[in-house]
């Protein structure tokens, strides 16, 4: 009974501390250009065994850079990668690494299970292949033309050819663009199961709420540097909290209706920031409770509260400059 | 007995790579054979070209001991050959760097080399393909005799005569974007057929078109087939197959300079 009533809290708290194996390291990597643009400017970025990170960064930032230099795609202008120790852009460091890509084109001409057994033939212990089609969702349509696949079902079948090798670090990049709920939600789950694995996951997306719900550290970057860096409540604190006075207590946005003025509110312990729009009034407070307690007690026709936690989006806007 | 455990890694290695190569040439061929824009056409342009030019055009026609249907049989194999190279490889790489699938492969533990030759291999399988067709249009509709040692001449010649045209696949693919890799293959494909013979005898052409034909490959891999039916009209057989070595070191130079450049880019 106590062991279930643990668990929870002890997979809240799975952020691998430093003594876990790193998998994968990039070590003050600069990526220079020949036009001339830095896409990354001596980035550091450690994967550690069994995490799931995600990477965010608006367009351009320099994700899919890192990303490709970490797949051996790409060399570094001054820096170092490695996975597993070694260096990516050999072939045998990558037996034990699985990518999802965004692919404009797979060849169209191929069926779901010959592109399967393409790729699990190049490494040397594969996957089973009845497990892939279940985890990857593709029963009943592996004698299909992948030309005559649906958008979602295309992404299933790259989802699969990533796991295809069973391997240990898995590059998944937009994993998740046009699936409908459904297989959005089991692509999350088989996700979190590998991590459970001892599997490590380096996610790219779009989707906050996705980084929010699956990775364990959510690493920002912008303009090819790391912004931000920590567990998801982390990141959310830090880009909704005053710039220069970073704390990593989780900070809440209560809005009201209130009267009480602005100076007065912030006077109030706790308080970080308080801006009144017409009626509305946005408190960010970083001991929400105390907070609420005074407010209540200084206004009793306040009304409407809404308390909420900040939003992955808006750190995210914040941390990467697009303020409002 | 130290000696057999020291190399049983070595053959495993080398055995895993030579599957993971012959499972990469099959489905390649086997993707091309179902790309029916593709298989038709680089089969169905030497057919058609052949039976208009070789068979119902010079129906029965010799010209001194030369069968035409036969010489034409030679020219139109190459220009067939040539098409299976520029547009199974070259047009097929193209599409596969533009849609970010080589990428997806170069991302994974297949050997580089996989890839290329497999490649290579489906042309050369369809270049044979072409090639047999061709002949069996010759033998039953225009009454041409081809015999046995021609006919493994001619094959030994496609296995080995697609090269040069594999490697200016690949050179086309990693120079020119893809959208305009078909239009620009094509501009580049028929003149160079033409210029080198395969469509109108040499003897036809103006002088000065007969002397430019020495720069072109698809001149020597014609003379060459040419000579394997005993027709060859000009120059030796070492010569054309400088050319075509010549030719095809130049292509691959090109290529390495092109993929260099591509690389620093990405």
């Amino acid at each position: 009974m106590s062991a279930v009533l643990e668990l929870p809290d002890a997979f809240a708290a799975n952020v691998p501390c430093p003594s876990v194996e790193a998998v994968a390291t990039l070590n003050l990597v600069t990526k220079r250009f020949p036009s001339g643009v830095i896409a990354l400017d001596d980035v550091s970025l450690t994967l550690r065994r069994g995490e799931v990170v995600a990477l965010l960064g608006p367009n351009g930032a320099g994700k899919s850079t890192a990303v490709k230099l970490l797949m051996g795609l790409s060399s570094p202008t001054s820096g170092t990668v490695n996975i597993f120790g070694a260096d990516p852009r050999n072939c045998s460091a990558r037996l034990r690494t699985g990518v999802m890509l965004q692919v404009g084109r797979a060849p169209e001409m191929l069926r779901v299970h010959e592109h399967i057994e393409l790729f699990r033939g190049y490494y040397p212990s594969p996957m089973a292949y009845a497990d892939i089609i279940q985890v990857a969702g593709l029963d009943g349509i592996e004698s299909r033309l992948f030309g005559q696949l649906s958008g979602g079902q295309k992404q299933r079948v790259l989802f699969a050819l990533a796991l295809a090798g069973d391997p240990d670090l898995i590059f998944l990049d937009e994993p998740t663009v046009g699936l409908d709920i459904k297989s959005r939600r089991s692509m999350w789950a088989q996700i979190e199961l590998l991590a459970a694995r001892g599997k490590t996951v380096l996610l790219t997306t779009h989707y906050l709420e996705e980084a929010d719900s699956l990775a364990q550290r959510i690493v920002v970057i912008d303009k090819g540097r790391i912004v931000c860096e920590g567990t998801p409540a982390e990141v959310k604190s830090l880009g909704s909290s005053v710039p220069g006075a970073m704390n990593s207590r989780s900070v809440k946005i209560i809005r009201c209706v209130t009267a009480i003025p602005a100076h007065i509110l912030l006077s109030i312990p706790g308080v970080t920031s308080a801006t009144i729009n017409g009626q509305f009034t946005t408190i960010l407070a970083s001991q929400a409770e105390s907070t609420l307690r005074e407010l209540l007690a200084l206004d009793p026709s306040l009304h409407s509260i809404d308390v909420q936690s900040p939003k992955l989006e808006d750190a995210f806007l914040a941390l990467t400059g697009d303020h409002e | 007995m130290s000696t057999a455990t020291f190399e049983f890694p070595r053959t495993n290695y080398f055995t895993r790579n030579l599957t993971i190569f012959l499972r990469e040439a099959r489905y390649e061929f086997i993707r091309l054979l179902r790309t029916r824009s593709f298989s038709f056409s680089v089969a169905g342009f030497p057919v058609a070209f052949y039976l208009f030019f070789g068979i119902i055009m010079n129906r029965g026609q010799q010209i001194g001991a030369i069968s035409v249907a036969k010489y034409v049989l030679a020219s139109y194999t190459v220009f067939g050959m040539v098409g299976a190279a520029l547009f199974g490889v070259g047009v097929g790489l193209a599409a596969d760097l533009a849609a970010g699938w080589l990428d997806l492969k170069r991302a994974s533990p297949m050997p580089p080399l996989a890839y290329v030759l497999a490649k290579c291999c489906s042309a050369v399988f369809f270049g044979i393909l072409i090639v047999s067709l061709l002949a069996l249009i010759g033998i039953t509709l225009g009454h041409v005799s081809v015999t046995f040692v021609e006919c493994a001449r001619m094959f030994a010649l496609t296995v080995v005569g697609v090269i040069p045209f594999v490697c200016m696949g690949l050179a086309l693919a990693l120079l020119v974007p893809f959208g305009s890799a078909p239009g620009i293959t094509n501009m580049i494909y028929l003149p160079m057929s033409f210029c080198g013979g395969l469509w109108v005898p040499l003897m036809f052409l103006p002088h000065f078109m007969q002397t430019i034909a020495v720069l072109m490959p698809t001149y020597h891999l014609g003379q060459l087939m040419l000579g394997a039916f005993g027709y060859a009209s000009r120059g030796t057989t070492l010569s054309h197959w400088c050319g075509l070595l010549g030719f095809t070191l130049l292509m691959l130079g090109i290529a390495a300079v092109a993929l260099r450049r591509l690389e620093q880019n990405s």
